[in-house]
């Protein structure tokens, strides 16, 4: 095969690297990458209307779901701004428990990337030893909160569940064991070749493109961008409690291994401070059902970046509109710089370094010419019919598909 | 009767079906240490059997654009070279069951068609995956391969024979000679990974790059064979390393040798396993530069150590 030929490799929307269905057709001149064309959309689940139709307490547990992994960001920058909408002024107690259920859910999160990560280079080893370790948060997690993921802890003007007293010297073990752990992981990567040599100089991004291409979190941080809204805009309980805001200049996969390790610390300090001072107090206030007219935005750090919500309400019980801005968005500009002169094989762990999370990202658009064309509403059979009838023209045969509905055949 | 007894050992012992199990079992003690090695529990024993009858009793699917002959043949072709050689490595005494002066080379170059049959599968299977995959297989076939020869012939030149039976006689009558051989044992090892597209050297079935590279299309039993002839592989090199390289207690009765036989192959795989355990892939760049920059200086060191004791003694 010549130098010079470009081949066209179709990495998704199924493939095996990807855990979400994206699309990133790259052309290749060898092994070296030519350019790549990136395409979401495929994960649309209208979630901003659905809230719009539901209760505010509905819909906290619906932003609950954007994301699988960070859920508890979206669902406390969304109560926050509502809570901020109706004046709500929380106890202290529960703006703690969130802290502290926040910090573990990063740890989990930082975790789970960092077996990702170590499965993208081939080295399937790092992959079982950090999610075995990474059990141990989750187990934590749902002994706090009742579940693994999606906690449903939060609600409007506090939270749902007391950390009883003898919760803590758990938390507290967890939280050593982990810190040990992850001491021995920052030895690794700063010390097993293989995996510096397959990190280290791949996916640059310098600190300039960082900040045009408007990268947050992790992402921003690796290429010197000093930036953390839990320091910057503090929220919840970020105020009473120090910590180091990590950055690093490697500006590649390298700096945000170690950023990442080094923020797990960091959570692990934070959390033995907000347990030592924990305050005693209710855990909820009672808010109203009714939401008074306003709107707010409100900024959350997540383990992926800053994450942000807008909410607009309107008096009544649903919200007017709910935007949501996830982390993954912000950083998937920079993807295409990153890859830019990389090989196919540093393809993989290029995007799973900005930690993606193309479910959260995928909103719909729609660009209409100013024509005066306001489109038109279909019913779901006249949809069926369309999918059917466009299908048909391309040439697929439907002759023995049955459709539900009666719609085409 | 003569010609009876000789088919037998061709097909069964220690031939084809001996391989084909042996093959099964290295591949559970792969997986098996690969698992306890990264605190996992790890497939029951006869998961390796169940895998086979559950492939073999699959659809196998050849793609539309695929050259139907090639893709067809190759995997048979890559067992059928793998028994070959298998028949020509002495496993508990210096008598495999065929051998003549010269076999080395053509177990060399026998065990060196499978890695072409991924080659050619993957290229006429005419997807941009196997394509990359059959690439990327013949590439580091030319980082690896110059290494592993020249790390199997210095044993060679020091016996001055070309036949792996007489190396054995060789170091038969001069025991502990072969600890001289050591780098060249390691030098083996570490291209073997190699061989067998494991971690590090895995870049050809990266499955979060290529899919699984040449092997991409292959479903069905047309896999299967694949698969049985990858795992035949690792037992004919790793009993190629170890009557080179450890050739000791090849003179022990049936019942002594084949114990210690087995025990020298589950070492080879056991070393295998743990490098496959501690390392991440090394992206294709990479291996070549390592294989030619590092490993294939050492080799070469071997072959000078080797010249400088047969001068000596």
């Amino acid at each position: 095969m010549s130098d010079e030929r470009v081949v066209t490799v179709p990495i998704g929307p199924q493939h095996p690297a990807l855990k979400e269905p994206e699309s990133f057709m790259v052309d290749l001149r060898g092994e070296k990458i030519d350019a790549v064309r990136m395409r979401f959309g495929y994960n649309h689940r209208g979630i901003e209307k659905g809230c719009e139709q539901r209760s505010y307490t509905q819909d906290l547990y619906l932003v609950e779901r954007v994301c699988g992994i960070c859920s508890y960001a979206h669902s406390t920058a969304f109560v926050q701004a509502v809570e901020e909408i109706a004046g709500l002024e929380l106890p202290r107690r529960a703006v703690y428990i969130r802290t502290i259920i926040a910090e573990l859910e990063r740890v989990h999160s930082h975790l789970l990337w960092l077996g990702v990560a170590g499965h993208e280079i081939g080295f399937d080893t790092l992959l079982m030893y950090t999610w075995r370790d990474r059990e141990q948060v989750m187990i934590l997690l749902a002994r706090l909160t009742g579940n693994r993921v999606n906690y449903g802890m939060n609600t409007l003007g506090g939270v749902r569940r007391d950390i009883a007293p003898e919760m803590i010297p758990e938390i507290l073990k967890v939280v050593d064991s982990l810190e040990e752990r992850v001491k021995y992981y920052i030895n690794l990567a700063t010390s097993e070749q293989t995996v510096i040599q397959r990190l280290s100089g791949v996916g640059k991004l310098t600190r300039e493109d960082a900040l045009s291409l408007g990268t947050v979190g992790p992402t921003a941080r690796a290429s010197g961008v000093d930036r953390d809204t839990r320091r910057d805009d503090p929220y919840l309980a970020y105020r009473d409690v120090s910590f180091k805001v990590i950055t690093d200049t490697h500006c590649d996969v390298y700096g945000r291994t170690v950023v990442r390790l080094g923020e797990l610390l960091e959570s692990f300090s934070i959390v033995r401070q907000l347990i030592k001072n924990i305050p005693d107090g209710p855990i909820a206030i009672k808010a109203p059902r009714r939401i008074p007219e306003g709107e707010a935005v409100s900024r959350y750090e997540a383990p992926r970046g800053e994450d942000v919500h807008y909410v607009r309400g309107n008096g009544s019980e649903k919200p007017e509109r709910v935007k949501v801005r996830a982390p993954t968005l912000a950083n998937t500009q920079s993807v295409s710089k990153m890859l830019e002169d990389g090989y196919l094989a540093d393809l993989p762990i290029v995007i799973a370094a900005i930690d993606p999370c193309f479910s959260c990202t995928d909103r719909m658009v729609s660009l209409r010419e100013n024509d005066g064309n306001e489109g038109r509403t279909m019913s779901w059979e006249e949809v069926s019919r369309y999918g059917v009838e466009w299908h048909k023209a391309r040439g697929i045969d439907f002759s023995r598909v049955r459709i539900p509905g009666g719609a085409g055949a | 009767m003569n010609a009876l007894l000789d088919l037998l050992r061709i097909l069964v012992f220690p031939g084809m079906i001996f391989l084909v199990v042996m093959g099964m079992a290295g591949q559970y003690l792969d997986r098996k240490l690969y698992a306890r090695l990264q605190n996992r529990v790890g497939p029951p024993w006869y998961q390796p059997v169940a895998d086979l009858f559950k492939l073999l009793g699959k659809e196998s699917v050849i793609p539309e654009e695929a050259d139907k002959g090639m893709f067809r043949i190759a995997p048979v072709f890559a067992l059928a070279a793998v028994i070959t050689a298998f028949l020509y490595i002495p496993l508990w005494n210096a008598r495999p069951v065929l051998s003549f002066q010269g076999d080395l080379v053509v177990v060399l170059y026998l065990l060196l068609i499978p890695t072409l049959t991924f080659f050619l599968g993957g290229w006429y299977s005419r997807s941009i995956f196997s394509t990359l995959g059959a690439v990327r297989s013949i590439t580091q076939l030319f980082a690896y391969e110059i290494p592993l020869l020249i790390s199997l012939l210095s044993p060679a030149l020091l016996a001055n024979t070309w036949s792996i039976s007489g190396m054995v006689q060789y170091y038969a009558e001069h025991p502990y000679r072969w600890l001289f051989n050591l780098i060249g044992f390691g030098v083996g090892l570490i291209t073997l990974l190699g061989k067998l597209e494991r971690v590090p050297f895995d870049a050809p079935e990266a499955e979060t790059e290529i899919v699984a590279g040449s092997f991409t299309e292959y479903s069905g039993r047309h896999l299967a064979f694949f698969r049985l002839a990858i795992d035949s592989e690792a037992i004919a090199s790793s009993s190629l390393l170890a009557a080179v390289f450890l050739p000791f207690g090849m003179g022990l009765p049936l019942w002594w040798g084949v114990p210690l036989y087995l025990a020298k192959v589950a070492g080879i795989l056991f070393v295998l396993a743990v490098l496959r355990t501690v390392f991440a892939r090394l992206r294709m760049d990479q291996m070549i530069n390592f294989c030619w920059r590092y490993v294939a200086p050492i080799a070469f060191l071997q072959v000078i150590i080797d010249l400088v004791i047969k001068e000596v003694f």
